[in-house]
């Protein structure tokens, strides 16, 4: 026996290491690439706003504001895609147990998201180089089928993430007892019962983080003295957008808790620390120290009141819950809190936003506003939703296909963990870059130049009238 | 119908295989000549060229990639998580390649010194290499049976052979002179008649190489892949490859009398046809000498929705699609300076109208 267990152990260790890489290469994609999704689904409609105002009125401050974002939406968007290229390369290379049993049921999804993004990204391109060749209102509308895609796409993934917490589109009872996918039925995959409650929770948050988050980059300039029109439409108009955003995003995300409860209750357990099966009071604060919950503060009955108005409706415990389906507790609880937290942090900041503006007409710019709240807003909403997902994420653990397949015969039998250390490295070095460049363009905005590349060295002296008429000699001068 | 399905959606598969290797082809190969375009003096011109023309559409060309990923994982599961698992190595290099590629290329777009610019220029154009090179080698795997449909195949002979050499060569070669021969134009068209001349050698130069590498890889596929060498050299496949030869020799002719315009189109015959040729010669194997396409293909309904899928997209794509190349064409998408804003001239109507009003 004893040689045996020597020989497999080291085997089994590996087998888990590479688990571990793999789980945290997704996360580590997935979290960077729902940053740039954010921006790439909500930042076109805010640009939309400013270029329209800029037509309308005749206001050449939102235009060239509508223009350098749309600078900024080009080296997002190109970043966005190739982060999202890898995703699509990682699903097959990190989950063929996911791919190859569920390539067919979940597969129609990716393939819709990808005419959105097709349509994105001919639209953008359209809409970054026709400046000049394009009629105003032309180049202006093809803003909107860039949103639209955005909107779009986002259901289609959000398909596919419903589907992995509430599996559909096939005979699960007979994939259970043999393996074989049987009755496969793709829409009923694509419509499946989680799509519309987390797409109506994950939309409004993509409008979050691009209305806080631009907001926050304008405000800090703001704050370093730029204070003219351009800055303070920056901040006004998406900062509206948010705003709009964030009071549907609490609302749905109420949707979304009582789904988890009906359909996932092992993850609502985690979610609000509920150890035995019966009535649920509302926990504030606690986590899980061996086996038990501690530091635990609860409000008798709340729970169940709000998810069957009664005070003493039964909710599912961790106890109901088996060891090895019982996901990560704190963790789970962690993120949960922090999402609600910094969640009714911005609603209240929209709310005195809201009401300020309702007293006076006005979104309030004083320096203490700027300073605190509009720069935070920004990473708060990129926490929340960080937050959000790793709760979803995390919570659905050990399932990649919630009661179908365990993430661990889901993964590749390759070793992958030696990628996870190239994969920090790219992304370190694709986030570092983007964040370099785009800080060298405001630099050069702000010093009132507007930016063409260099792709040679300066003539040395050109005299006087003597103008450089080649291609290259134009870049140069521009 | 149901029966032909399979076969349908292959077909659509393969058709976006041929314009990834087309649009993201001559994307890819112009970052080849952007990065033997030589110093910062030397190459300043071929580099805006390059930048200019291939700014608007790269992003949309790239797409097709996704597009055949997904039809694969979707319409055949197996295969795709059987490729995945044993070519995994080129294709996490692909990946690096496609990321280093998208991000430099937008950020030297946006650089504002030429230090910069130069660091991420030569980041976009190596990785335009790195990338058709494996996925060349990836596809050179595939095609020779050296996948596996269970368990895993070599992780390294599988995409380090003869054929996966030949792909990899090819791949990058095709694309070169794909790019070539549409910058020549793009150059030609915008009266920038010194830069057509160094992108027309150019053409001439890859078009020779890469027909001698497709003559030794008959060869090297007789011996290493012979399922496809065989069906690739008779009946159909003998036609593709001739008029492939064909379509090569008509574009050095039409690059020869500057024929610009008209060199694209047999350009674009000569890369289609042989890629046609390969799948005609690897028909019926998803995964050649393991699995043909009725045994791999997914279940009826997700084919059919793949079909709604591709029905869709012709209905939501192919219009915009044929706007943007067409206003790409013709320099309607070019940030040329000699030319004003069209928004500025609302503005100053608007302007002009308040202050009469």
């Amino acid at each position: 026996m004893l040689p045996v267990a020597a020989l497999t152990a080291p085997v089994l260790a590996a087998a888990e290491t590479d688990l571990l890489a793999a789980r945290w290469m997704m996360a580590l994609s997935l979290g960077f690439h729902i940053v740039l999704a954010c921006l790439g689904v909500a930042l076109p409609t805010i640009i939309w706003i400013v270029h329209r105002r800029g037509l309308r009125n005749a206001d050449h401050d939102a235009l060239l504001l509508a223009r350098r974002l749309g600078k900024v939406a080009a080296v997002l968007f190109a970043v966005g895609a190739v982060s999202g290229t890898v995703l699509s390369f990682l699903m097959g290379l990190l989950w063929p147990g996911l791919m190859g049993d569920f390539g067919d049921v979940i597969g129609l999804a990716f393939a819709f998201e990808g005419i959105f993004f097709f349509l994105e990204a001919i639209f953008l391109g359209i809409y970054l180089y026709g400046w000049k060749g394009l009629p105003a209102r032309i180049h202006l509308a093809t803003l909107i089928p860039i949103g639209l895609s955005g909107v779009f796409g986002t259901l289609c993934i959000l398909a596919v993430n419903g589907w992995m917490n509430t599996p559909a589109g096939f005979d699960i009872d007979t994939y259970l007892a043999t393996g074989e996918v049987t009755d496969v039925d793709p829409w009923a995959a694509f419509f499946n019962e989680s799509l519309w409650p987390q797409f109506a929770h994950m939309l409004p948050a993509t409008y979050v983080v691009a209305g806080f988050g631009t907001a926050s980059i304008f405000a800090i300039g703001w704050l370093r003295g730029r204070r003219d029109r351009l800055h303070r439409l920056g901040i006004v108009i998406p900062l509206v957008v948010g705003c709009i955003a964030i009071p549907i995003q609490v609302i749905t995300g109420d949707i979304v808790a009582r789904h988890v409860a009906d359909t996932q209750p092992a993850k609502f357990a985690a979610m609000e620390i509920h150890e035995e099966t019966g009535p649920a009071g509302l926990a504030l604060f606690g986590f899980e120290s061996g086996g038990e919950i501690r530091a635990k503060v609860e409000i008798p009955g709340l729970t169940s009141l709000i998810l069957d108005f009664d005070p003493d409706a039964t909710v599912t415990g961790l106890d109901a819950i088996p060891d090895d389906e019982t996901p990560p507790v704190n963790v789970v609880r962690f993120s949960f809190q922090l999402m609600i937290g910094l969640g009714v942090a911005m609603l209240a900041a929209a709310a005195w936003v809201g009401w300020r503006w309702w007293r006076t007409r006005e979104i309030p710019l004083g320096d203490g506003f700027v300073r605190w709240v509009v720069v935070a807003l920004g990473p708060a909403s990129v926490l929340a939703v960080w937050a959000g997902w790793t709760t979803t994420e995390v919570g659905r653990q050990p399932w990649i296909a919630n009661g179908v397949l365990r993430v661990s015969d889901a993964v590749t039998d390759n070793t992958v963990a030696p990628f996870l250390a190239g994969l920090i490295v790219v992304y370190v070095g694709l986030g570092a870059s983007a964040w370099f460049v785009l800080r060298r363009l405001a630099a050069r905005w702000n010093a009132g130049e507007e930016v063409a590349t260099p792709y040679g060295p300066r003539p040395a002296a050109t005299p006087a009238g003597d103008v450089d008429t080649s291609p290259a000699g134009r870049e140069r001068v521009r | 119908m149901s029966e032909q399905l399979p076969e349908i959606v292959v077909s659509i598969l393969w058709a976006g295989v041929l314009a990834y290797a087309i649009f993201g082809g001559a994307d890819f190969g112009s970052g080849f000549w952007d990065l033997t375009a030589g110093g910062d003096r030397a190459g300043a011109a071929p580099r805006a060229r390059i930048d200019r023309s291939i700014g608007p559409v790269w992003e949309a060309n790239h797409v097709w990639l996704i597009f055949v990923l997904v039809f694969l994982w979707t319409g055949f599961p197996e295969p795709f998580a059987a490729i995945a698992r044993t070519l995994y190595l080129p294709l996490i290099a692909a990946a690096t390649g496609i990321v280093f590629r998208g991000g430099a290329f937008a950020f030297r777009k946006s650089s504002t010194t030429l230090g910069e610019a130069r660091f991420f220029g030569a980041l976009f154009a190596s990785s335009s290499v790195i990338t058709p090179l494996f996925l060349g080698a990836a596809v050179g795997g595939i095609a020779s049976g050296r996948v596996p449909l269970e368990g895993t195949g070599h992780l390294w002979t599988s995409w380090i052979n003869p054929t996966s050499a030949l792909g990899g060569v090819l791949a990058v070669g095709t694309c070169a002179f794909l790019a070539a021969v549409f910058l020549t134009r793009d150059s030609d068209r915008d009266g920038e008649a010194e830069l057509a001349e160094w992108f027309r050698r150019r053409a001439l130069a890859s078009g020779v190489v890469v027909g001698a590498v497709a003559l030794v890889g008959i060869a090297v596929l007789e011996t290493d892949a012979p399922t496809l060498a065989d069906t690739l050299l008779e009946g159909r496949g003998l036609v593709l490859v001739s008029l492939s030869a064909l379509s090569g020799g008509a574009t050095m002719w039409a690059l020869a009398r500057r024929s610009f315009t008209v060199a694209r189109l047999p350009a674009v015959a000569a890369v289609s046809t042989i890629i046609i040729g390969w799948g005609v010669a690897q028909y019926p194997w998803v995964l050649v000498d393991e699995i043909d396409i009725d045994a791999a293909a997914a279940s009826d309904p997700t084919l059919w929705g793949l079909l709604i899928a591709f029905g869709g997209a012709a209905v939501l794509v192919i219009a915009p699609l044929a706007w943007m190349l067409r206003l790409s064409d013709t320099g309607a998408l070019s940030e040329s300076a000699d030319r004003p804003d069209s928004s500025s001239a609302v503005l100053e109507r608007l302007r002009s109208e308040s202050t009469r009003g």
